[in-house]
């Protein structure tokens, strides 16, 4: 019945009804549904991996039995929220990531790269150390101004008769090296404590996050990711040109500004909560795309990602904590992308100047 | 009425607004300046463009062309003055009902990584979806027709980074059809290509035109616009030198006066339309033989250099 008449190249599945109408590759959709599932699975896994370490079925049997003991605590109480932010701020970051590489139709344009990360944790530092509050509505408000404020400078900075992705990317890094010694100076003048809390901080840490910042944390994920659906055919109209995007009725100002502020919430609210985590929001859409074949960069697909690769990360840092003693996950994520970066710059740059391989 | 009596009576009655219901043209300049940023382009600019008509807007470079075209397709909003669609500011417009009647071809869009033919001709199909209903039988019988009659039907499975220039501007040709607009702005649609694509192309606008669709065109061919075009908006400096037929409007004195180019203007000898052919600068002070009044005992019609030194 359904049977389509156009040959797209590629496998789709078209979904019709009274209430809905929609076409989507089979290929996207198994990939993004694999790798959520991977992501719940590797979190599922590091449920059993601590100071006291538990079995999978110890694990499931204190979630489900009913039973509100010493293992309920640690299960339910210690390891889920961190799990849970393993899975969701590694899909939050995937939602940033895309959304700036799309918007600067660059693979480096991920807002970690682009000093969106290094301007909310400036932000976040200045409240810890000035207003001395880690309530988490306060450091998520700094956090987003902070993204935001970078977000407008950085912009501002790169404007020259519209938005040109490079430009945008090279200002960015160049306003996140300055943006990081002014964090490193914040915390050379803090007292001990503070110091040594906000540099462990700042490394990017999942590790200490609590049922109390994640409850705000996952409403307003909620609303980042109803916020992405909504803007997302807006995004991709976008991707062919803002001429062409005002002719298929896009309003390109308003939507990219949704976009922007969408994507710098969703650096804010992990940073808020765990600390600037690097790399998720840079490699998890590109290596996402090259898995499911998609036309640019697919939103579902780089939180599919996103998830996969913070979980990943996570249950890496438990092993290594076991082993030896323990890591903050945003160590491990900025190792493995920074591998990834440098391969990205080299292959860019053959691109754009042509040069022999 | 002739396209061009109903230009004129518009123009002359562009400042007035109690307009006979339906008499109106569906796209109208109001005393229109447009520009970027700080740089105006062209100050208070009135144009009509005739319902049903294959416009074509032509003038040298840097004479405002596609600036007046992106102003019709609100790309550009004018800083004073109005663009009226269907007797409304056309902002005042949802953004998606604007684009249900009127698209535009932009002078260069960008193809995501990656994509594919019938996907990116499917993304014409925006002002029609909403989150709910994203692909309707609709939206499908539109993509097949569109791909159907840019002949990209064998190609629709296809990556558009792998396709040749000529195929590539008839995706976004497709893409543009299948947003089914009544009005169809079209930026220099043939620059880039080569001669048999240029006409290739021009050929399929000709029978976007027979179906009824409102063709505006920018052109840097003057042959090619006397060709396909019923209505000529010609520009000098931001301001509309002319309108009309392309017989009424392209004479010798027009494109001299305009483009600043000396030269002949004899019937296109397949079609009959005007056509321009440039005079020698050097030979110009001979007068050049014309094809119909030949002598049938020269070999060439065309006059050739070594006539001169007779």
């Amino acid at each position: 019945m359904n049977k389509s008449s156009i040959a797209f190249g590629y496998r789709s599945r078209t979904v019709r009804n009274r209430l809905f109408s929609g076409r989507a590759s089979v290929r996207l959709l198994t990939v993004s549904a694999v790798l959520f599932l991977v992501a719940v699975g590797l979190a599922a896994v590091a449920l059993t991996h601590g100071d006291y370490p538990l079995t999978l079925q110890q694990v499931f049997a204190t979630l489900f039995g009913g039973e509100r003991g010493f293992e309920w605590t640690i299960v339910a109480g210690w390891r889920l929220p961190i799990a849970i932010a393993a899975v969701v701020f590694g899909a939050l970051l995937g939602i940033g990531g895309a959304i700036f590489q799309s918007l600067t139709r660059n693979p480096l344009g991920a807002p970690d790269v682009i000093g969106f990360d290094a301007g909310a944790y400036t932000a976040v530092v200045v409240t810890i150390l000035v207003i001395d509050t880690r309530s988490y509505w306060y450091m998520a408000s700094a956090a987003l101004i902070g993204g935001m404020g970078t977000a407008f400078v950085v912009y501002v900075l790169s404007y020259r008769r519209g938005i040109q992705g490079f430009r945008m990317i090279i200002v960015g890094i160049g306003v996140a090296a300055m943006l990081a010694s002014v964090n490193t100076y914040l915390v050379s003048r803090a007292e001990l404590d503070d110091a040594l809390s906000v540099g462990y901080w700042g490394a990017g840490s999942i590790a200490r996050v609590t049922w109390a910042p994640m409850i705000p944390a996952l409403v307003i994920a909620a609303a980042i990711v109803v916020s992405a659906v909504l803007l997302a055919p807006a995004m991709r109209r976008l991707e062919l040109g803002d001429d062409a995007a005002v002719t298929l009725g896009t309003r390109p100002g308003a939507a990219r500004l949704g976009l922007i502020v969408t994507g710098v919430a969703t650096v804010a609210v992990v940073t808020a909560a765990a600390g600037p985590i690097s790399f998720i929001a840079l490699a998890a859409p590109q290596v996402a795309r090259r898995l499911t074949r998609s036309p640019g960069v697919s939103l579902l697909a780089s939180a599919a990602m996103g998830a996969a690769l913070l979980s990943g990360a996570h249950l890496l840092s438990l092993l290594i904590a076991q082993a030896y003693r323990p890591v903050p996950v945003g160590l491990i994520t900025v190792c493995l992308g920074g591998g990834y970066l440098i391969w990205l710059l080299i292959r860019e740059t053959q691109q754009r100047y042509g040069l022999a391989r | 009425m002739s396209p061009t009596e109903r230009t004129k009576g518009e123009m002359t009655d562009s400042s007035g607004k109690a307009d006979p219901a339906g008499g109106r043209p569906r796209v109208v300049v109001e005393d229109a300046t447009i520009g970027y940023d700080k740089r105006t382009i062209s100050d208070r600019l009135s144009v009509a463009i005739p319902d049903g008509s294959f416009t074509a807007i032509i003038g040298p470079n840097g004479c405002g062309k596609s600036t007046l075209l992106r102003a019709l397709a609100r790309v550009l909003t004018p800083s004073t003055g109005a663009v009226l669609l269907d007797g409304k500011e056309i902002s005042s417009y949802k953004s998606k009902e604007v684009a249900r009647r009127l698209g535009l071809l932009p002078q260069s869009s960008l193809a995501p990584d990656g994509i594919r033919v019938a996907d990116l001709v499917a993304r014409g199909r925006a002002p029609y979806q909403n989150l709910i209903h994203q692909w309707r039988p609709s939206d499908e019988d539109a993509v097949a027709a569109a791909l159907a009659a840019t002949r990209l039907t064998e190609l629709s499975g296809r990556l558009v980074d792998e396709l040749s220039g000529g195929q590539r501007q008839r995706v976004w040709v497709a893409m543009l059809l299948a947003q089914d607009t009544p009005i169809m702005l079209l930026d220099e649609p043939t620059t880039f290509l080569d001669i048999a694509h240029q006409y290739e192309l021009m050929e399929l606008f000709r029978t976007f035109h027979d179906e009824g669709k409102t063709i505006v065109c920018v052109l840097h061919d003057l042959n090619q616009a006397a060709r396909y075009a019923d209505h000529l908006i010609v520009m000098r400096d931001g301001r509309i030198i002319t309108t009309g037929t392309p017989h009424d409007v392209i004479t010798a004195d027009l494109v001299e006066d305009v483009f600043g180019l000396r030269a002949l203007v004899a019937p296109d000898p397949v079609t009959g339309t005007p056509s321009v052919i440039p005079l020698d600068p050097r030979t110009a002070t001979v007068r050049p033989v014309e094809p119909h009044d030949a002598d049938p005992n020269h070999v060439s019609p065309l006059p050739r250099r070594q006539e001169s030194t007779r």
